[in-house]
């Protein structure tokens, strides 16, 4: 009986599964074309051949002989990592104190703070300029991080998962004569690893994938970043497809990772942000 | 606990605590935020370049040439498109699609929600780049159309303004979709399934639960990701430089682009820069309020 109404639910979702089916094939597909032109010639690419080839050290050779690949993916991954590890620390401290110490004044800071969010990056993109370039920052990773190292989305975050953090435990901790920061450090930080987890795709994926900002104050071409470099690879007149794709392969790849090793705990995260 | 500060009572203490572990934070917006804003105010009341900037004689000039800048009216009335067009398509899909994944009777729910949620991992310069080789003259596109016989030449979807923009309506739905499904996806795992479980002994079918239960629980997360979506369009930029170059002849060119290309490309003007965004910042601040006025009185 049980197993016929299960079939019967079956087949009642078939025309979800379809959708489901199509939705993923047009998410996929133009991931796994990207892939597959990278390993193909531009002009097997320009035919419409979609299966991948063989042409993929060909391209590489290409790009590298191009465009500083190295030094920029060194750059990006050192810029990324900076800022996520900076960002979580100050983010969850924040959000911590705004949700546990949370008093009359603190709040009406936070909402303050939330007025943040509707600044616009092409705003205070020349004020910063000039801020920056006068101080020296241009070309360094301290430019780059600084204006996105303390976001009101993520202090967002993390307060309303500070929520479901029992007060109890921080009590309990005070009475075995813990400092407040202890608490924070030896308490909040290890039970809340999924929403670290989370907060961490989110900046790491937004600092590695930044374009405007970089553009702006990496100048010289030895701080460049990965997406300004698979940028520069289209200013010609004849785009060599198959380099094109190999530069994006490797602009993509360390993000796609990151998603993958932290999904689970991402969608936690997330979860407890939301609710 | 150690007698340090004496005269300090616990709670005191604790107070103490609290504002230490939000200063750093605090600090920094308003020195990377709200300081930057203000500059940006007083930059749009200037003229000149470098260290000759002054104030403007009529003090409001920069917003004065906005009314007679027929680029910038077109970038405004451009990113309005994408914005009206693009974000209504993108939420509803999105919360359809986590409607659909959080049955519980579905299976390769994990898969399906990896391959929704995968274009956010890839970068916007990249994904920009791969619908821009995507619809090429000589792109996949094209040649399937061809191959099918819908076409005996390659169109140039990207040097033509109209389909120049569903181009970009299309990257941008693909590359949000997934993301925006994700806060739905968390906001439903939220709501008890004995809530559905009594709709459906009631009679209610699918159509009336979703909106009489799904919507009105998910409106907190719906306003949430509509005012992030707005946000986000209102300042497009890496998919107007990358796909479209913000052609052709300026017809998909956004608000970002052109004051990108205002301070940093031909002839820099940062007073008439800080002026055009001073009125993104006025118009993400408006529809961010109404937003949340909308949002209020509904309950």
């Amino acid at each position: 009986m049980t197993k016929k109404n299960k079939s019967a639910i079956q087949r009642r979702l078939i025309p979800t599964y379809i959708f489901l089916i199509i939705v993923s094939f047009i998410s996929v597909f133009p991931l796994y074309w990207m892939i597959s032109a990278a390993t193909n010639t531009s002009t097997d690419v320009s035919r419409g051949r979609i299966i991948p080839g063989s042409h993929f050290m060909e391209n590489f050779r290409n790009l590298t002989s191009q465009q500083p690949l190295w030094r920029a993916l060194g750059n990006s991954f050192f810029y990324a990592i900076l800022t996520t590890v900076i960002c979580l620390l100050i983010c969850s401290i924040a959000g911590y104190g705004f949700e546990v110490y949370h008093d009359k004044w603190k709040d009406r800071v936070f909402s303050i703070l939330l007025l943040a969010m509707m600044v616009p990056q092409v705003a205070t993109m020349v004020p910063l300029f000039k801020m920056f370039s006068k101080a020296g920052l241009l070309n360094t990773a301290v430019g780059f991080i600084l204006p996105i190292i303390s976001t009101p989305f993520m202090i967002m975050m993390f307060r309303q998962n500070a929520r479901s953090f029992p007060v109890d435990i921080i009590e309990a901790a005070r009475i075995d004569g813990l400092s407040e920061v202890r608490i924070f450090f030896q308490m909040f930080i290890p039970t809340m690893k999924s929403t670290y987890a989370a907060a961490a795709v989110i900046t790491f994926m937004n600092a590695w994938n930044s374009y405007l900002w970089p553009k702006v104050i990496m100048t010289d071409n030895k701080a460049m970043t990965m997406p300004m470099l698979i940028a520069n690879l289209i200013t010609g007149y004849v785009t060599d497809y198959g380099m094109l794709m190999c530069g994006v392969l490797f602009c993509s790849i360390p993000t796609m990772i990151v998603f993958f090793v932290l999904q689970k705990q991402f969608a936690e995260g997330i979860t407890g942000a939301v609710k | 606990m150690n007698s340090k500060k004496k005269g300090m009572s616990l709670l005191g203490k604790q107070r103490a605590a609290g504002w230490t572990f939000l200063a750093p934070a605090t600090i920094m917006i308003a020195i990377m935020s709200f300081y930057p804003m203000i500059r940006a105010f007083i930059i749009s009341l200037q003229t000149g370049a470098g260290a000759n900037m002054r104030f403007a004689d009529p003090i409001f000039s920069n917003y004065k040439r906005i009314l007679a800048d027929k680029v910038f009216q077109q970038s405004i009335v451009n990113t309005f498109l994408y914005l009206i067009i693009q974000v209504p398509i993108m939420l509803v899909l999105a919360i359809l699609l986590a409607q659909l994944l959080n049955n519980k009777d579905l299976k390769f729910k994990g898969f399906f929600r990896t391959c929704v949620f995968l274009p956010c991992a890839t970068s916007l310069v990249s994904y920009s780049l791969i619908f821009r080789s995507m619809f090429a003259t000589d792109g996949l596109i094209n040649s399937i159309l061809i191959k099918l016989g819908i076409l005996s030449t390659g169109y140039n979807f990207l040097g033509n303004s109209a389909s120049a923009k569903i181009v970009i309506i299309l990257a941008l739905i693909w590359r949000w979709t997934g993301y925006n499904m994700v806060f739905y996806l968390a906001g439903l795992q939220n709501i008890e399934y004995s809530v559905y479980e009594a709709a459906k002994i009631d009679g209610a079918n699918g159509w009336k639960t979703f909106w009489k239960i799904t919507v009105p629980l998910l409106k907190p997360t719906i306003i949430m990701t509509f005012i992030m979506s707005i946000n986000g369009t209102l300042q497009l930029f890496d998919e107007s430089v990358n796909l479209t170059k913000g052609g052709p002849a300026n017809s998909t060119i956004t608000m970002s682009h052109y004051i990108y290309n205002t301070c940093f490309i031909n002839v820099p003007n940062f007073g008439y820069a800080a002026a055009m965004s001073f009125i993104i910042f006025i118009m993400v601040a408006v529809l961010a309020f109404i937003n949340l006025k909308v949002g209020d009185t509904r309950d």
